[in-house]
């Protein structure tokens, strides 16, 4: 259904709002069970980026294919692609009116038109793989911010997508909220799922990234694999970058 | 202490004792109050059928001012002028055109019961007001919420539906009550076009014993009807902050 195993590729994408131009062209292939990490500064257009490849946002130029599909053409339907794309947000997005389980199902049930049981039942096993399988009842604003975003990733999966997009997932975290997401995140890498992450946990980006894209002024300025990156950056731009983070002991 | 103040002041005026005599008589209360409270049921019933026509009405109209884009725009600007026109006209003159016009056009198949216009117009007044509330319950709702939503795949309106408008709806129970009240006192306008409710019962009694006892009787029972609403809708609240904050169980 691919060819030569590529899951996304954006060429030439191209985003503005207003007289701002976030994103100048941004090309960038990922392949099959591949992830990549998108560092660089806030407001560099990583977030703008995720959103473009879940169609929540439209870009002004370029395409974006995928598994070969073109899904920029104006006459897709934007709801099935999206069905094939998890994203999860920085500040988690639940939907607050609804528990656990009503979250994580929702989708199943309305989109894919599973029965109840059985979106119940592949929820129900999710959340145990996930160590959730207590707050199943529980709403959402009762959980910590931790247990919020694991939800969040498996009300995402509950969709069984191809490709996820997680948006600086732990960026709203307390820093001791951060490893049991970042470890729900390892094992999905270890489970071959393809990932596009944007994120500012460089240890994190070093530890499970296929390869690191440094994106700066809304273009993809280098990349390569982490160690390359990390250690050994040849732009300025990101060495730069990476000291700032050394600085703030990010890294 | 400051009613205490005023109270004294009333029941030790000059006129106490007449204006006593043709307020509170019991005698007249207990000749009247079952008549009243039989109107009073039109009165209910008024406000139950117009209720739940404003409720599903106005979310209509809320969600046809909603929809983005130039595409929509005719069907906003007719939402627009909708509220503007029945927010901006008194509630009865628009009982009085539609209750004596709508049966004067003769045309078959309209109904020419003045209950019925009666109704209408509450229904197309009330929800100029609900459809606002409503509005701006769901503009409450962050967008965050709706990005995730159609992230999973849902459809505008799927996200609307199930997403949207039962955070919006929780979020404007109190103003919506508040609306809920308003109607139940205006359904005593209904009697100006013929029906017989409440306050146009006690009317004919006042004309009967040239005594004001039934207005009072009238004003008791509205009370009554509008306590217990406001009571259940503080109840509703403390429920569902308790479900989503304090504890887990449904």
């Amino acid at each position: 259904m691919s060819e030569n195993g590529t899951a996304l590729r954006l060429e030439e994408i191209r985003k503005s709002f207003g007289e701002n131009e976030v994103l100048k062209g941004v090309d960038l292939d990922v392949a099959e069970h591949e992830v990549v990490c998108l560092i660089g500064a806030s407001g560099s257009g990583k977030s703008t980026l995720l959103r473009c490849v879940n169609l929540l946002e439209k870009v002004d130029a370029g395409r974006i294919l995928l598994h070969g599909e073109e899904i920029t053409r104006r006459d897709v339907d934007v709801n099935r692609v999206r069905r094939g794309i998890g994203i999860v947000f920085q500040a988690y997005n639940l939907f607050p009116h609804m528990s656990v389980l009503g979250n994580v199902t929702l989708a199943p049930q309305k989109v894919l038109q599973k029965p109840k049981a059985e979106a119940e039942a592949e929820a129900v096993a999710l959340l145990e793989r996930f160590g959730l399988a207590d707050k199943r009842d529980e709403y959402p604003d009762r959980l910590s911010g931790g247990q919020q975003q694991r939800v969040a990733i498996v009300r995402a999966l509950a969709m069984r997508p191809e490709l996820m997009l997680l948006d600086e997932v732990t960026s709203a975290l307390d820093p001791e909220l951060v490893a049991e997401v970042l470890s729900v995140i390892r094992e999905l890498a270890a489970g071959g799922m393809t990932m596009l992450i944007a994120t500012h946990e460089m240890g994190f980006a070093r530890d499970i990234a296929s390869r690191v894209c440094f994106l700066d002024d809304g273009l993809i300025l280098e990349q390569g694999l982490p160690h390359e990156i990390l250690t050994n950056p040849k732009q300025p731009r990101t060495q730069q970058f990476l000291e700032r983070i050394i600085e703030a002991g990010r890294l | 202490m400051f009613v205490g103040i005023i109270v004294a002041l009333i029941v030790t005026s000059a006129g106490w004792p007449a204006v006593k005599e043709a307020f509170f008589n019991r005698q007249v209360f207990d000749e009247s109050w079952r008549e009243i409270a039989h109107a009073f049921l039109l009165n209910i019933r008024i406000f139950l059928i117009a209720e739940v026509f404003i409720l599903i009405f106005a979310l209509f109209i809320a969600i046809l001012r909603g929809l983005p884009g130039p595409v929509f725009f005719p069907i906003r600007a007719l939402a627009v002028i909708y509220t503007d026109l029945f927010r901006g006209v008194p509630t009865i003159l628009v009982i009085y055109i539609l209750g004596f016009g709508a049966p004067a056009l003769q045309l078959s198949g309209v109904p020419v019961s003045p209950l019925f216009w009666g109704i209408a117009a509450l229904v197309l007044v009330y929800s100029a007001y609900v459809a606002e509330v409503y509005r701006a319950g769901i503009e409450s709702v962050h967008s965050s919420q709706e990005a995730a939503a159609r992230s999973l795949g849902l459809s505008r309106l799927k996200t609307l539906r199930f997403v949207i408008v039962p955070q919006a709806v929780r979020r404007v129970i109190p103003p919506l009550l508040n609306d809920f009240i308003g109607l139940t006192k205006d359904t005593a306008l209904v009697a100006l076009i013929g029906p017989v409710e409440a306050f146009r019962q006690s009317q004919i009694d006042v004309a009967a014993t040239f005594n004001y006892t039934p207005y009072v009787c009238t004003a008791i029972l509205f009370i009554l009807l509008t306590i217990p609403l406001a009571r259940l809708t503080d109840w509703l609240i403390a429920r569902q902050r308790k479900r989503q904050l304090a504890g887990g169980a449904r």
